[in-house]
């Protein structure tokens, strides 16, 4: 057999890094409709890395799973679109008010209905949060070990990884047997672009929800094409302890949210023109701040 | 028991800066909730390792001294801090979010079902009243950390599940000692008896570490670029401006995501808290993550062509204008007046 089972595991996410002036409301609030919602650009790099392995292995199957809202059922297209063979949308109310840890729970649980499997790769950290727990969390309740931080796939077999992490100050190179959990650093080589092939094949792909709300006259392809049919989980598809789920199953609560209030200070303007600048760094000297 | 603890990150022996920063909060915090803290170092060389802590007021120091401890990995390390804490059951344990505690702190809150918050800026300790089941609990950790984009400030609690952990970023917190001669007491951890065999499963076969060439976090002039700069290119103009006047220059998360400068310069939330006497923001908006590393500077001059850029309500001096303008007369108009 020279072919793995791989799962990435992936968020849809607000675009925190592109927050223009009309993303907070008038009252402060972050205006939610105001950001797009994007794959979260370190399980891009997540991805590639799967697909790599498959570049070398082709029997290799990629499987994206991700918790979110229905329409999270856009980055199972995304996948699909890149490369990845299947995907898994798990989406209920019951995960609502999830922290990291009930996160991570409630996709280890459905790791364990997926059935057998050799890797799981996940981004480092997603952007509305940077919190970077989620993978490390999800390797410990699979049991599993875990190498974080993963800018290269240096060598690639059935039974064994090694892989090159990019730690703060340097890189270190590990090895060790799979199956494991990876989570993919920023540093590793972008994801590929969409395949104008796997757009044709997929762009119809939807999930049971999104089904039920097409048009007629397309119903049929989901019968024709079963490729076409993005399976969505809820709670009650994965054996689960209710208490380990949502905001119940979560330790951190948020005891308070606060719109971020500049305490002006008595700035001063400084003309951009000569004399303006030269003053101030007369000032600047004067003080012995510089100089 | 319920007492204060902190993961002390060690190489060859050397406990790193942010773990000292860390001890210091440690105490104040033991100190506020009227209990003991206490310290815990995995890895070798570790037999003065009481020199360097114990000042720091440190009760009790866990040592576990192993060759297989340094350098730092995942499962060994993480089973050592499950096993003591089950032990101990600490009430707040405290580690840096360095590549080192943010793989190891989710693992350990994962095992102990206990909450985490990454990144804090600020911990504090207040009581929380929940008024659906009419409760009030006292003496929380308050952590508190920039969310959503550094758009709000969250306060996050854990009340109900120990240890209340949560990972600070290095130069976050000061570092201050509490006493040279401070008494503590020092107990060797049996090796063995938190760690198994099965523990090493990852083997480190290489490793580069290289001592920081970049040191803005001592720089007492920083030079800092944001989005607004532009390019790569633009950025040099940065480092002229900081070759004269003597200064390092630094990053905002935004610029090194878009490739103008290195992480190793990345000023904020995610990257390096800073504290110069003089911080030049050339082309940064503000967001609170990057405010979050800076806002301690002295003095604070921004350079923006956005006159209404967030970061010039916490700037002293405001230059409304374009920095290829701007900062070629900032080095004509030093060098005219030091001569």
């Amino acid at each position: 057999m020279k072919s793995l089972k791989i799962i990435v595991l992936a968020k849809q996410v607000p675009d925190t890094r592109n927050v223009g002036k009309d993303a907070m409301k008038a009252d402060g609030t972050v205006n939610r409709a105001a950001l797009p919602a994007i794959f979260n650009p370190e399980d891009l790099n997540a991805l590639e890395l799967a697909l790599r392995i498959k570049d070398q292995l082709p029997e290799t199957t990629i499987t994206l799973l991700t918790m979110g809202p229905g329409r999270a059922a856009d980055i199972i297209r995304e996948g699909f679109f890149r490369g990845a063979d299947d995907g898994i949308l798990l989406s209920d109310r019951a995960f609502a008010g999830s922290d990291t840890l009930a996160t991570s729970y409630a996709l280890a649980q459905a790791i364990r209905k997926m059935g057998k499997f050799d890797l799981i790769i996940a981004g480092r950290q997603a952007i509305d949060g940077d919190t970077a727990q989620v993978g490390p969390q999800v390797a410990e309740k699979l049991k599993l070990p875990q190498i974080t931080y993963v800018e290269e796939i240096v060598e690639i077999s059935k039974s064994r990884i090694v892989a090159k992490r990019r730690l703060e100050r340097g890189v270190e190179t590990v090895a060790a047997n799979l199956p494991l959990v990876l989570t993919a650093n920023g540093t590793a080589p972008d994801c590929r672009s969409r395949n104008a092939r796997l757009l044709m094949k997929y762009k119809h792909a939807k999930t049971v929800s999104e089904i039920q709300s097409a048009n007629e006259d397309y119903l049929h392809l989901y019968n024709d094409r079963p490729y076409l049919n993005i399976t969505e989980w809820s709670v009650n598809e994965i054996d689960h302890d209710p208490a380990q789920l949502g905001l119940n199953g979560s330790p951190t609560k948020v005891k308070k949210i606060e719109n971020v209030v500049l305490q002006a200070k008595d700035s001063r303007i400084i003309p951009a023109n000569d004399e303006g600048i030269e003053e101030l760094m007369k000032e600047l000297i004067d003080s012995h701040t510089i100089g | 028991m319920n007492n204060v603890f902190v993961y002390c990150e060690s190489e060859e022996g050397i406990i790193a800066e942010v773990s000292l920063e860390l001890l210091t909060k440690g105490r104040s915090l033991a100190d506020m909730l009227n209990c003991r803290l206490e310290a815990v170092v995995a890895g070798v060389n570790l037999k003065d390792v009481e020199k360097q802590i114990m000042p720091f007021g440190v009760d009790v120091l866990h040592i576990a001294e192993d060759s297989r401890l340094d350098p730092y990995q995942t499962l060994p390390h993480a089973s050592l801090l499950i096993n003591l804490f089950k032990e101990e059951q600490p009430q707040i344990a405290l580690m840096g979010a360095t590549s080192t505690g943010r793989d190891l702190g989710p693992r350990v809150s994962s095992a102990l079902h206990s909450g985490l918050t990454a990144d804090c800026t600020g911990l504090e300790i207040g009581d929380h009243e929940d008024k659906k089941v009419n409760k009030v609990y006292e003496n929380l950790l308050y952590q508190i950390r920039p969310a959503f984009g550094g758009n709000i400030i969250a306060t996050i609690i854990n009340p109900d599940h120990r240890p209340q952990m949560a990972t600070v970023r290095e130069g976050v917190m000061k570092k201050e000692t509490r006493s040279a001669g401070y008494k503590g007491e020092v107990r060797m951890l049996d090796v063995n008896k938190y760690i198994s065999p099965e523990d090493f499963v990852v083997k480190i076969i290489d490793r580069h570490i290289e001592k920081s060439k970049v040191n803005i976090k001592n720089a007492g002039i920083i030079v800092s670029g944001g989005y607004g700069v532009g390019s790569k290119e633009n950025f040099n103009l940065l480092y002229e401006l900081a070759e004269v006047i003597g200064a390092e220059v630094g990053a905002s998360r935004a610029a090194v995501d878009a490739g103008f400068a290195g992480h190793e310069r990345q000023i904020g939330q995610t990257g390096v808290t800073v504290r110069p006497k003089l911080y030049i923001a050339c082309g940064i908006s503000g967001q609170i993550q990057h405010r979050a590393g800076m806002e301690e500077s002295a003095q604070i001059i921004s350079i923006n062509t956005d006159p209404d850029a967030p970061i010039n309500s916490i700037a002293d001096y405001v230059i409304v204008g374009d920095i290829a303008e701007v900062i070629p007369k900032m080095i004509k108009y030093y060098k005219k007046n030091t001569k």
